[in-house]
């Protein structure tokens, strides 16, 4: 039993629709790319054309981060997907955990620092 | 003897140990090595007992002293209580969801070699110029190059190598959990200790990577100059109290949570009734696991971060009083009106509740931020987490050894042995921790190795330490025990001693390396209970009897965490007087780790099989030990 585990298969397994599938996701990861790639442009921008009042900068890149972080997460690493129930909840409840702590720590250091 | 398969038959027992990658034997050497981090830490708090004895004592000097108090708190918490928990998180998971191992076999072993190289990594600083001496919180600037021998470069990369292995485990139990149940065995009918066991490791995850982070700073702080923690450098030292308790919270959670899920399976089984709110006990755990993360100031509250931020952190503190009540009273009503046997695996669980009660009334007292100024760093605050730690925690694991021991070793602990264990241990350990109550609120403060006569102090010291040498006795009397039942142990092993409920009790004894034959079909909560009154008390099979896939055993989980005690060690030797450049051991240890990594990349491992002959006559023999008893 089980006596050709390391040969390399011959041809794919995976069925026509199947290779459809792929390809359209393959479509999608590179519009989310160059969407991505974007964001980070404009968020240079913001940055370098020192237009806007510093306070509505930050606020801004940091609004632009977050749609990031949905992309990279939802989109390249697949968190939209079927099946990814699990892994959506470990990711949701580790934001819930950290974005209260991070949010305090700099509140409270921020007071008594030195 | 077909019991044991071909594959490890062929094995020396250390050579087996050594390799192996299976859960139930990873499981005892996690028991073994976590009872020798225990009697070690054990014997450092009666050593500290011995030296508060009396008063102006001269036992130890106070270095040696701060050495002890520090090692003590170090190893009690990453390493005794922690792996002496996995040992029966790993024992017991994959059984009670009906799983023939554990998600990563492989990474189960290295979890376990990472944690054994960190503690003799830390154990060893007692030969290379002192332990470390900053307590187990190890606060900068104490801690920093400044104030700090050798001894905290053991801590931090000692703590850093077991803390991988911590990680690596947690992560596989919670995928074990999520992805390895047994057909029917739903979220909602998985035993209590899963549960708790699930949350603990989740709690893992995301506490001990802020401790990783932490000792990576300190680590930088004390071996490349950096100056994270150093004000007079920029730095800031509030940072780090702020990282440790981040982790240091939930760390107590982490080491709790697994005693609740024991509790939890032993009060149902010897009152013969089903656990009272079972979904409440689920969702109180996953609540005290949320709120663990949000209230870690409440141990900075004397470090002047102004009002506003203690009442937040206090309010929070007292919410998990809530919960917790919520388990209290679960337990107390299991047990009423229960058919109660007061077994000593049952008089360990039934005490934890009035134990664990009083240590978190004074959690609650401690809360409190406007009076913790006066309990700060006084021994009511020692009392307070010593009920939880070892009025909790311990008896927990006493409890859970006394109940599963057949399970794992084939034969009952002595009960009458037990018993007595159990009532010196519990009247030492109220002896030693309720009068430092008393002993906190009248002044006196904790971390210190001497103290002057006649201020009240000398008689309740002497209690206190009498106490201690009950609790050690207590200790001694469980290894006698160990040792006193094996010798007089049953020709035939015990299956089912205690009329148990969930799935463990209907492997056989010992367990075979694929635990079930045929993967069972769960029908209730408490599966094996329900299959003896509405069934004929055996699991009914999933699946057909066939061939069965084992993983193959590897010495590599070894040689990676060799590789990196190597390094971790090289690292150290840049503070000592070496003859030998110290990087040129940092890269030997880190071409150990990498290449054993490479090698177990490259190399196809794809297994074996148990054949389906092999199984069916395994079964058959194990079935005619049963009928012989």
């Amino acid at each position: 039993m089980a006596d050709h585990l390391s040969e390399p298969f011959e041809k794919s397994a995976m069925t026509n629709e199947e290779r459809v599938k792929t390809e359209r996701e393959m479509r999608i990861q590179f519009i989310a790319f160059a969407f991505m790639i974007a964001l980070t442009f404009l968020a240079f921008i913001a940055v370098g054309a020192e237009v806007a009042p510093p306070g509505f900068v930050i606020s801004f890149i940091i609004f632009l981060a977050f749609i990031q972080l949905f992309l990279q997460l939802y989109y390249f690493m697949h968190l939209k997907d079927k099946d990814h129930g699990w892994a959506n909840t470990f990711m949701v409840s580790g934001l819930v955990l950290s974005i209260p702590t991070v949010v305090a720590l700099i509140l409270i250091i921020g007071v008594v620092k030195y | 003897m077909v019991r044991e398969a071909a594959h490890t038959l062929k094995k020396s027992l250390l050579w087996d140990l050594l390799t192996t990658v299976d859960h139930k034997k990873i499981a005892i050497l996690y028991l073994i090595a976590g009872t020798l981090f225990f009697g070690k830490a054990g014997l450092m708090a009666i050593l500290i007992r011995i030296q508060l004895m009396i008063p102006e004592n001269t036992f130890v000097t106070g270095q040696t002293y701060n050495e002890l108090l520090s090692m003590h708190g170090t190893i009690m918490l990453f390493l005794a209580a922690t792996p002496l928990l996995f040992a029966f998180m790993n024992y017991l998971i994959p059984l009670q969801i009906g799983a023939r191992d554990v998600a990563f076999p492989f990474l189960n072993a290295l979890g376990f070699w990472f944690f054994f190289f960190g503690g003799i990594l830390l154990s060893l600083s007692w030969f290379f110029g002192g332990a470390p001496d900053a307590g187990w919180t190890a606060y900068v600037p104490l801690s920093s190059r400044d104030y700090a021998g050798i001894g905290l470069d053991f801590y931090v990369l000692g703590l850093q190598i077991s803390g991988f292995g911590t990680l690596i485990s947690g992560i596989n139990f919670i995928v074990t959990i999520i992805t390895m149940r047994a057909p029917g065995m739903t979220l909602l009918r998985m035993p209590l200790f899963c549960w708790n066991s699930f949350i603990t490791s989740i709690l893992i995850v995301f506490g001990f990577t802020p401790l990783a982070a932490g000792l990576a700073l300190l680590m930088l702080d004390r071996m490349f100059d950096g100056q994270f923690f150093l004000a007079a450098a920029g730095g800031n030292a509030v940072i780090w109290p702020h990282i440790f308790w981040i982790f240091g919270h939930p760390e107590v959670y982490i080491l709790v949570l697994p005693a609740f899920g024991m509790i939890s399976e032993i009060i149902p089984v010897f009152s013969k009734k089903r656990l009272f709110g079972y979904t409440a006990m689920v969702f109180a755990t996953i609540l005290i696991g949320f709120l663990g993360f949000m209230v870690w100031v409440h141990h900075m509250f004397t470090l002047n971060l102004g009002p506003i931020t203690n009442s937040i952190f206090a309010i929070l503190t007292m919410l998990i009083g809530v919960p917790t009540g919520i388990k209290i009273f679960n337990w107390l009503f299991t047990m009423w009106g229960g058919k109660l046997r007061f077994t000593t695996a049952m008089l360990c669980a039934s005490s934890f509740v009035p134990t664990f009660v009083l240590g978190g009334v004074t959690g609650i007292m401690l809360a409190m931020s406007p009076v913790t100024h006066l309990y700060h760093d006084t021994y009511f605050v020692v009392a307070h987490f010593h009920y939880i730690i070892l009025g909790g925690i311990v008896l927990g694991i006493l409890g859970a050894t006394y109940y599963w021991y057949p399970k794992m070793f084939g034969h009952c602990l002595n009960e009458t042995l037990g018993k007595w264990m159990f009532w010196i241990f519990y009247i030492g350990f109220h002896l030693t921790f309720f009068i430092q109550h008393i002993l906190g609120l009248i002044g006196m403060p904790r971390r210190v190795n001497v103290y002057l006569a006649d201020q009240g102090w000398d008689g309740m010291n002497l209690i206190s330490s009498i106490g201690a040498f009950m609790q050690g006795l207590a200790i001694i009397l469980l290894l006698i025990n160990v040792i006193y039942s094996a010798m007089k142990r049953p020709n035939h092993p015990v299956d089912d001693p205690w009329d148990g409920r969930a799935l463990e009790w209907a492997t056989h004894t010992p367990v075979p390396e694929y635990n079930f034959a045929q993967v069972p079909q769960v029908r209730s909560l408490d599966p094996l209970f329900y299959e003896k009154i509405h069934g004929d008390g055996t699991m009914k099979p999933s699946e057909p009897l066939a061939d069965i896939h084992m993983p193959n055993g590897s010495f590599l989980p070894f040689m990676i965490a060799l590789g990196s005690f190597i390094a971790g060690f090289g690292l150290i030797m840049k503070h000592m007087d070496a003859w030998i450049n110290p990087y040129i051991v940092v890269v030997l240890g880190l071409l150990v780790m990498f290449g054993s990594m490479a090698v177990r990349s490259w190399k196809e491992d794809h297994g074996y099989h148990i054949t389906k002959e092999n199984v069916e006559a395994m079964e058959r023999e194990a079935l005619a030990d049963e009928r012989n008893r």
